[in-house]
């Protein structure tokens, strides 16, 4: 008997997965793409007659090693990137029979550092933020173990607060972005970094500190949250939709004088912000139904322009001129350069 | 050191009265109160943690369970519905219902016509949802078409918000100045109430907050648990038979019950990569299938039924099976008529218990897929979904304020879920109870 239902269940899965092909969109990708790419996913199922797409929050990288996995219909057909694929990654897409892929530019993202509305407000230098966050910083011409405890100790001007950083783990595609629009400009032009070689140069600017003032949150954005939220006077690395989503809870630093409003990120004002992008496979087109028409709704204006349901969301629009060369490429699926 | 044992041999003998001996009766009867002081006070601390936890989940969730309504006088204009006059259920179904929501929402305002922003502004008082009810109420009786009615329609999660308290009364609540003092308009008015929120019973998954359901979580748990159960529970008590009645003691089910120990023990996380290599890459089952989920918890429940079953196996007193073999029957006879019979009571409440804590479990989940969004609700056990765990888990990450009442309210379902499953569990335990 016990034998039967075991082999009863194998046979069912069996002819289950085989008998069809599969008929609804696989999406998967990163955490800060996923509030925009479900909110497509779902207004596309309901006014398309597809299938409402499965969105996978998987982060970018994550994504990336599902999406480059193969051609078959068992790996998914668009992947939603935080930043831009790398290198590598088209490699080892390649490699593994991924050749054809398109690239479209969805919109910009800020990164935003806060901190709960009770606590001191911070007006931040990009150069401040990374003496905080190093492991290594220069003084007195030497690379020297991080020395500051406090805010005031980097810059008096700072409030007398311990330094106590909430960011996101290197799993997240806003680490990566941090690192390259933050720690690196603030870091890679001092006199002793630029005497390293490359690589050298990058770790030491991008290895943060492990002394309990820099917390790597692996979590999602809402720890993060909750972490400002319970300790005042610690400070989050979050994304601008969470901002804006909880402007009674927490407040911005201004970076370099410059507060990150829709406006100021929108005209890149605001200095810490990002593309976000969605690669497509393209020998799933066709072969998998509606990922046209996905494309189609996703570049439409009702959702990604200035008045569409993805600016409500918190997309920063990008400009005119890019959605509409955007929105070509998603029509024609020209094949992504580097 | 020294000293002690010098007091001890001062006093060789430990006599039964006198001063002494009520002395240190005395200090046994206070270790006995301090002692079950002891127990007192941890029951108390766990009983403490779990009002605080079910209290802030209650508190936070329970205003979930109630949705905002707005009465609009709508027109179901016929131009708007169905120009070309056929009825006929494509052409409804396809129909824009916005309009007709903004029409009445500039009739119950005529103030804000020709303004864009004022429009704007009050068309985010009303949920999306409102489309959907009322293309329901079109295809449900085609008549209603050229008729007016004042109907209740759902409030955005925005306007929810504020209302219930939960976001500030000014611009942080997502909604602008012009927009709260219509809000406020419509209070005064008294044509706001606040609803049972079915929607979170009736619907799958949503970005729309108010328009976010449970119902497509429950179905991928079923799917998920009935397969869990359906494999894990016969594999389990039929390995646990063997292990406990026919094996011979030796070195080879030594370790078969070292290993089965340890996996009970492994974090599930590990069953979750084992299932997405073997029934994702070497089976090729689809991905985010409650059928592949149930394969998962199948692992993760399988050690935990089968040391249960071999404990409540092992509790059928001995005298049973003699009395069973002394009068003919064969040892198979002997497991099916009476050994197991007897044992099923402790076997079902193991299996159970391992149950609840499949259906609590989202990390082997993760790993085959079945953390997504999805909103359509699953028909098979093939078709991608969810479950309750994972559900809490991707409310609790979602930016928009009104999932975290709702994240609360889908902890208080996954709560009840279990609460049945416990309570099942005593209940046939104490039905099928036997004493010897």
């Amino acid at each position: 008997m016990f034998r039967k239902t075991l082999v009863a269940a194998v046979a069912f899965a069996a002819v289950a997965s085989g008998a069809q092909a599969r008929d609804q969109i696989r999406i998967v990708g990163s955490s800060t793409v996923y509030p925009f790419a479900t909110a497509v996913a779902e207004q596309f199922g309901k006014t398309s007659g597809f299938k409402t797409p499965v969105v996978e929050s998987t982060g970018t990288g994550g994504g990336m090693k599902l999406f480059c996995a193969g051609a078959d219909e068992n790996t998914p057909d668009i992947v939603n990137a935080s930043r831009r694929i790398e290198k590598s990654e088209v490699d080892a897409c390649a490699a593994n029979g991924v050749k054809d892929i398109t690239e479209i530019v969805i919109g910009y993202d800020g990164i935003v550092i806060a901190n709960a509305k009770s606590g001191p407000k911070f007006a931040l230098t990009k150069e401040q933020i990374y003496k905080a966050a190093a492991k290594q910083v220069v003084k007195d011409g030497k690379l020297v173990a991080n020395p500051y405890n406090k805010w005031s100790d980097i810059d008096p001007s700072l409030p007398k607060e311990d330094i106590v950083l909430y960011v996101p783990a290197p799993n997240h595609g806003t680490r990566d972005a941090f690192n390259e629009l933050v720690m690196d400009p603030a870091c890679l032009g001092q006199p002793e970094i630029k005497a390293l070689d490359k690589a050298a140069a990058k770790a030491a600017c991008e290895t943060a500190r492990e002394d309990g003032a820099f917390i790597d949150v692996t979590e999602n954005y809402t720890v993060t949250l909750q972490k400002m939220i319970t300790q005042p006077y610690s400070v989050g690395v979050t994304t601008f939709s969470y901002l804006d989503q909880n402007g009674d809870k927490i407040q911005a630093a201004t970076i370099d004088g410059q507060v990150p409003t829709y406006e100021n990120i929108a005209s890149s004002k605001y200095p810490v912000s990002r593309p976000l992008f969605f690669y497509v496979k393209k020998s799933h087109v066709g072969a998998i139904p509606g990922i046209k028409e996905y494309i189609a709704e996703f570049t439409s204006e009702k959702a990604w322009g200035k008045n569409g349901y993805l600016a409500e969301k918190g997309l920063i629009v990008s400009p005119d001129a890019q959605r509409k060369s955007e929105a070509a490429k998603g029509k024609s699926l020209t094949n992504l350069t580097m | 050191m020294t000293e002690l044992s010098m007091t001890q041999s001062a006093h060789p003998k430990v006599g039964t009265t006198g001063a002494d001996a009520e002395k240190r009766l005395k200090a046994r009867y206070r270790a006995e109160k301090r002692f079950r002081a002891y127990g007192l006070v941890s029951i108390a601390i766990a009983l403490l943690f779990l009002a605080v936890l079910l209290a802030s989940i209650i508190a936070k969730g329970a205003s979930a369970f109630t949705q905002t309504f707005i009465e609009l006088p709508v027109t179901f204009d016929a131009e708007t519905i169905d120009p070309d006059g056929s009825r006929e259920h494509s052409a409804l179904s396809a129909a824009d219902y916005r309009t007709l929501i903004n029409a009445a929402l500039e009739k119950k305002f005529p103030e804000i016509a020709g303004d864009r922003t004022a429009k704007r502004d009050v068309q985010r008082l009303v949920s999306q949802g409102a489309e959907l009810e009322l293309r329901k109420m079109v295809l449900a009786d085609p008549k209603i078409i050229g008729t007016s009615a004042e109907i209740w329609l759902p409030a955005s999660s925005a306007a929810d918000q504020v209302l219930k308290g939960n976001a500030a009364h000014d611009e942080s609540s997502g909604l602008s100045e012009g927009a709260l003092a219509k809000l406020d308009l419509l209070k005064a008015a008294g044509t706001l109430k606040r609803r049972f929120n079915t929607y979170l019973f009736t619907n799958g998954d949503s970005r729309q907050p108010e328009l976010a359901g449970l119902i497509g979580a429950v179905v991928g748990s079923f799917y998920s648990l009935a397969i869990t159960i359906a494999l894990s529970f016969p594999l389990g008590v039929a390995a646990a038979v063997y292990l406990e009645e026919f094996a011979s003691k030796n070195r080879w089910t030594d370790l078969i019950e070292v290993n089965i120990n340890n996996l009970a023990a492994v974090p599930s996380i590990v069953f979750g990569l084992l299932a997405l290599e073997i029934f994702l890459n070497v089976l090729g089952l689809p991905r985010s299938a409650p059928l592949v989920g149930g394969l998962a918890l199948t692992l993760v429940s399988l050690p935990t039924i089968i040391i249960s079953a071999r404990v409540a196996l092992k509790a059928v007193p001995p005298w049973i099976r003699e009395a069973a073999q002394g009068l003919g029957a064969s040892r198979q006879q002997m497991v099916m008529h009476h050994v197991l019979p007897l044992a099923m009571p402790g076997i079902l409440t193991g299996t159970i218990i391992a149950m609840a804590r499949a259906i609590g479990e989202s990390a082997p989940l993760l790993m085959i897929g079945m953390v997504a969004f999805v909103v359509d609700i699953p028909a098979t056990p093939v078709d991608p979904a969810t479950a309750l765990p994972v559900q809490v888990y991707l409310w609790a990450a979602s930016p928009e304020r009104a999932f975290v009442e709702r994240t609360s309210a889908a902890i208080l379902v996954l709560l009840a879920c279990l609460a049945v499953m416990n309570a099942t569990a005593i209940y046939l335990r104490k039905k099928f109870e036997r004493r010897w």
